[in-house]
């Protein structure tokens, strides 16, 4: 057939054109800019110019007012805000993409808090100067999350942390407390359950689908068991009977039905429902669910029928893993002297006071939480400053990505009753020591 | 009343099959025109697809400098050759992970998925694209309705189709609701690769039956009728006329689409979403690996992933004798009653609309 | 049963049997076939329709009833559809975005394919078969793995410093979307060509023609459905891009459709707003569809062009 004789001129064609092109490829040494180059040390943050905001989403309006205003006070700068795609991992994408071309408007990132090492130690972005960045008023998880070896490479702008929901009117009826355990739940629960006969009410859900929520719940069960995923020396150490404690409790809860099976599918929205719905006693989610699941509108059915409370534990007080988001100075940006202005604006008490008014996310400055007005409209606010108190930060990792996954495989296994709790913590540690050094 | 416009390249006008080469008139010397007239198409194509892949074959080459500094944190960053290291780590099973098939190197679940995805995929679109075919070269009126109710699943762009199928496949949604059993669709399980088969059907299919049908088209009703006077059943008539006179339509069409099923990325991605072993592709798992700026790894999976699928393409070529550049240069099987051409170029047209990304 | 074998009477056919004449029963069997093809017609329509009506059923629930699994939605409300025109969504300038990208790309394609398959198809020169698989080849490398060399290209990075600096500009896409659509075009329509006899041409140059005139007005117009569908295919596929939009079209006025759908949020940031994505897929698909419809017949004879002569 004469098909492969031309499929062999193919190749050589192919073969001398990539050799001229790898010649011209060569030129610039190809290779992802990464790192390399220029030292933190020496980074000009006195210029001012225009310069774009790169962040996700604006739901509810009030960041365009923010910068509108911002704009008003700062004529020598002004800044635009860059939009990003709605999923998380994008954001990351279009972030990472923009430094490795060294796009010069990108200036201010808002940094998933469990980006910080990658970012940091990749050198995506800028180690604040500290005299101007002041520590002083803010959450100490908060700050904890945007440092990187002893230096803060970002300024906390939002904090989250999980909160447990509950059905004030099923409790009250059996005459119940919020628990504070995994057991005060359970039996909660089944006394419920045998009260109203209704097949369709589930226990308790959190978020257990093969994504980041998953290392959130994750990490909040096995610290709830008293057990670590990365210990305080920075070491991996998850292969311990209290973290397999941990899974284990997950793993039982979804093998009796506590935890309804289809769970393993839930993000927070799907979780959300279902409580809204009325199909579940105690959930566990982010703040925003609050005034959402309030909505007098017809779209939930539970409003005014519920109330938070702190996470529980399983032999330890609840542990809330530590979400949010932080401003950090992009590497390449041309003006970060405006970039530095628009940091300290951004985490000025009215501005995040504005900001919690108008989105429900959570402030990073500790004053805000006992402002009136703010506790008025989110009475969940004193429980979630708890929370966010006590918060304990997911594995710091430069891999980050490598990391979560690892994490994912072992409890989405487990949690599928695929493989066994120990088992599958024993082969996170694994991995985990590899990717942690 | 087609010719065949044999195009010899430097042979003298008579070959050995006896056949007629009809010089065309129109193409003495005109070696040059023709590469003008091709040249804008082969400029862009070396400039923005030929510049890239050779990049990414360079790429391939080399692994990011990985190393955290113990006393800053900073990575090293920059790039190190490392020869074809990133092609043969993929046999030492350093990243195991558990898929529908067992434990192994996630390089290989990916390539296993990708496989039996296709396979499995291809031939569903087959059978349910070949009977719409049948039907619709059967029935009479409201043809019309058929055929444009046919394009639809190709209109919806691809992201919207993801999410509309991540709706109803919901472990709350409507396709449990038909069912009547609670099936976690989107979990990673066995469901997950029956789902995204659907999906994935449901677009594709109606392309083979438009395919399919216009080979069917081809085939003149005299052939039946003899057929039938012979006394052939139903069945027979099927198999030794139909099939036949459909196969080279039907060959190109099956040919594009596993190519295309192969490099399969939007509906595992979009609908299922990353991580998840039993329904990863190797597009999914070399976007990862790019997402996590190991490019060098990246580019090396995309590169035997375009190397498998240049190898489909000649396995198809060689074996099923696609006619994928209608009669260029190929010896043909003529027919001895009349210059019958099969219904190659047609199929073509549509089979790289199934390609259109 | 077959009035076509009756004898002919001498007596004058009853109006009966006239009437039998005329309209001869068709056998039990073949009636079957009848009935059976139209149910199977209907099934295929079901089959394509069905999901779609999903999404349409869903982009006209409440806003809130985003996963609601009633197959009728009530009450019926087009809030969707005015939040995906809210001004926050930019949507309007995004679809005119995506008309300018998508256009462009399927004209260029058209011209620079037509020129291309008229040389593949007319004339003769080494290297055709080659320069086929050339041009396949390059369309087969996944998209995912060509974005960071690509990106590197347009923003000037080394080793691209010597090209122009192109991110944020309609160019940006268009030419890669023109990598992607010209093998395709090329490869249909030098079949096309090709199935068309050269007589017609030479015929046409007897005329006193010459043969770029000769294609021109005789050949081009025979192919028109060829040509028509080839459109269609490249505009659909470029339309439907996302990634390439999504890495280089980055200013709010400049993103395409697809890449604004992608930013829909609900009004948490969390939840994935079903009601107005689905909205906005109808927007966005219910165009095509119409313009498929409208040129349907069209493309369906461009299919099957090749058979039917």
């Amino acid at each position: 057939m004469t098909f492969v004789r031309p499929g062999r001129r193919v190749l050589i064609a192919a073969a001398s054109m990539s050799a001229l092109f790898v010649a011209a490829a060569c030129g610039g040494g190809g290779g992802a800019p990464s790192g390399g180059g220029s030292s933190a040390a020496g980074a000009d943050f006195s210029k001012q110019g225009d310069i774009e905001v790169w962040q996700g989403k604006d739901t509810s309006g009030n960041f365009q007012k923010l910068i509108d205003k911002f704009n008003s006070q700062h004529p020598n700068g002004k800044v635009t805000f860059h939009e990003l795609p709605d999923s998380a991992d994008q954001q990351r994408q279009q972030m990472v993409q923009n430094t490795q071309i060294k796009n010069p408007k990108m200036a201010v990132l808002s940094v998933d808090v469990v980006w910080t090492a990658e970012f940091a130690a990749k050198q995506y972005v800028e180690a604040l100067p500290p005299d101007q960045f002041p520590t002083e008023g803010f959450l100490k998880p908060t700050i904890d999350s945007a440092t990187y070896f002893g230096k803060m490479y970002a300024y906390p702008s939002t904090s989250d942390g999980g909160l447990l929901y509950y059905r004030k009117d099923l409790l009250d009826k059996y005459g119940l407390k919020p628990p504070t355990s995994f057991d005060e739940m359970k039996a909660a629960c089944d006394k419920i359950t045998a009260g109203e006969k209704d097949s369709k009410l589930g226990c308790f859900a959190g978020q257990y689908n093969k994504y980041e929520g998953l290392t959130v719940n994750f990490d909040e069960a096995v610290h709830g068991a008293g057990g670590v995923i990365v210990g305080d020396d920075g070491k991996p150490n998850v292969a311990t009977p209290e973290a397999t404690m941990g899974l284990q409790t997950l793993t039982d809860w979804f093998k009796d039905g506590h935890i309804p099976k289809a769970a393993i599918t839930w993000q927070e929205e799907q979780g959300r429902k279902a409580f809204q719905d009325g199909d579940l006693i105690f959930h566990r989610n982010w703040g925003y669910v609050y005034n959402l699941a309030n909505k007098t509108d017809g779209s939930s059915k539970i409003a005014g029928k519920f109330d938070v409370a702190p996470l529980p534990g399983i032999t330890q007080p609840g542990v809330s893993s530590l979400g949010g988001h932080n401003y950090a100075i992009a590497k390449f940006a041309e003006n970060k002297g405006t970039a530095v202005d628009f940091l300290k604006f951004m985490s000025s008490p009215e501005t995040q006071k504005s900001n919690t008014l108008a989105t429900s996310n959570s402030p990073t400055l500790e004053a805000v939480y006992s402002d009136p007005d703010v506790v008025k409209k989110l009475p969940f606010m004193p429980t979630q400053l708890k929370s966010i108190q006590t918060a304990k930060p997911r594995p710091k990792a430069v891999e980050y990505g490598d990391v979560t996954l690892a994490i994912q495989d072992a409890a989405y296994g487990a949690l599928q009753g695929q493989t066994a709790p120990d088992a599958a913590l024993q082969q996170l540690q694994t991995k985990l020591q590899t990717l942690i050094k | 009343m087609v010719t065949a416009t044999a195009e010899p390249r430097s042979l003298p006008a008579a070959e050995g099959d006896g056949h007629k080469h009809k010089k065309n008139a129109l193409s003495d010397g005109q070696g040059r025109l023709a590469w003008i007239l091709l040249a804008p198409t082969l400029i862009i194509i070396a400039v923005v697809a030929g510049i890239p892949v050779i990049l990414s074959f360079w790429q391939s080459l080399h692994q990011t400098n990985a190393g955290v500094d113990p006393t800053t944190g900073l990575v090293a960053g920059g790039d190190k050759f490392v020869g074809l290291q990133n092609f043969t780590a993929i046999f030492t099973g350093a990243n195991p992970v558990t898929g529908s098939f067992g434990t192994m190197d996630r390089f290989w679940n990916a390539f296993l998925n990708t496989t039996f995805i296709t396979i499995v995929c291809v031939i569903l679109e087959t059978v349910i694209g070949v009977a719409m075919a049948l039907i619709m070269a059967k029935a009479f009126r409201g043809r019309g309705i058929v055929r444009a109710g046919i394009l639809v699943p190709w209109a919806i762009p691809t992201i919207v189709s993801a999410l509309m199928w991540k709706l109803i496949f919901d472990s709350s949604g409507v396709m449990n609701k038909i069912i009547g059993k609670e099936i976690l669709w989107l979990a990673d399980s066995g469901a997950s690769f029956w789902a995204i088969v659907i999906a994935d059907t449901w677009k594709t299919a109606p392309f083979i039956g438009l395919l399919t049908l216009a080979g069917l088209q081809t085939i003149p009703a005299e052939v039946y009728e003899a057929a039938k006077v012979d006394g052939a059943t139903t069945w027979q008539q099927f198999v030794r006329i139909t099939l036949p006179m459909v196969k080279p339509a039907l060959v190109v069409a099956v040919l594009f689409r596993t190519l295309d099923t192969l490099r399969m990325f939007d509906l595992p991605y979009g609908m299922i979403g990353p991580g998840k072993y039993r329904v990863e592709t190797m597009s999914v798992f070399a976007y990862q690996e790019a997402a996590q700026t190991r490019y060098g790894p990246a580019a090396a999976y995309a590169i035997i992933l375009f190397i498998y699928v240049l190898l489909v393409a000649f396995l198809f070529v060689r074996i099923l004798g696609a006619e994928v550049i209608g009669d260029a240069d190929a010896p043909k099987k003529k027919k001895k009653k009349g210059d019958e051409e099969p219904a190659g170029p047609p199929a073509t047209a549509l089979e790289m609309a199934g390609g259109a990304h | 049963m077959s009035a076509t074998t009756a004898e002919v009477r001498e007596e004058h056919l009853s109006s009966e049997e006239i009437a039998k004449l005329a309209h001869p029963q068709r056998p039990l069997r073949q009636r079957i076939g009848v009935v059976l093809s139209y149910v199977g017609m209907g099934l295929i329509v079901v089959y394509c329709i069905l999901p779609f009506y999903w999404m349409v059923v869903s982009s006209l629930r409440l806003p809130t009833e985003g996963q609601s699994t009633e197959f009728i939605p009530s009450p019926a409300s087009i809030d969707n559809y005015k939040g995906v025109f809210s001004a926050q969504n930019n949507f309007g300038r995004s679809l005119i975005n995506s008309v300018i990208v998508a256009g462009t790309t399927t004209i260029l394609v058209l011209l620079f394919g037509i020129i291309g398959a008229y040389a593949l198809a007319r004339l003769r020169f080494r290297g055709k078969v080659l320069v086929l698989w050339l041009i396949m080849a390059c369309s087969m490398f996944p998209l995912v793995v060509l974005l960071p060399p690509l990106l590197k290209m347009f923003s000037s990075t080394s080793p691209f410093t010597w090209f122009p600096y192109w991110i944020n500009t309609y160019q940006s896409v268009i030419l890669p979307g023109l990598s992607f659509g010209l093998p395709l075009a090329v490869w249909t329509l030098t079949a096309f060509f090709k199935q068309l006899p050269v007589e017609l041409e030479q015929a046409a140059m007897v005329d006193g023609c010459t043969p770029g005139v000769a294609f021109r007005k005789v050949i081009l117009p025979l192919a028109a459905p060829g040509v028509l569908t080839t459109a269609i295919i490249v505009f659909i596929g470029s339309w439907n891009e996302f990634l390439l939009a999504l890495t280089f079209l980055q200013d709010k006025d400049k993103q395409t459709a697809t890449v604004a759908i992608s930013k829909f949020t609900g009004t948490t940031g969390f939840d994935t707003p079903y009601g107005t994505i689905m909205a906005a897929g109808v927007v966005v698909t219910v165009p095509l569809l119409i313009a498929v419809l409208v040129f349907q017949r069209r493309i369906v004879a461009g299919l099957t062009a090749g058979g039917v002569k």
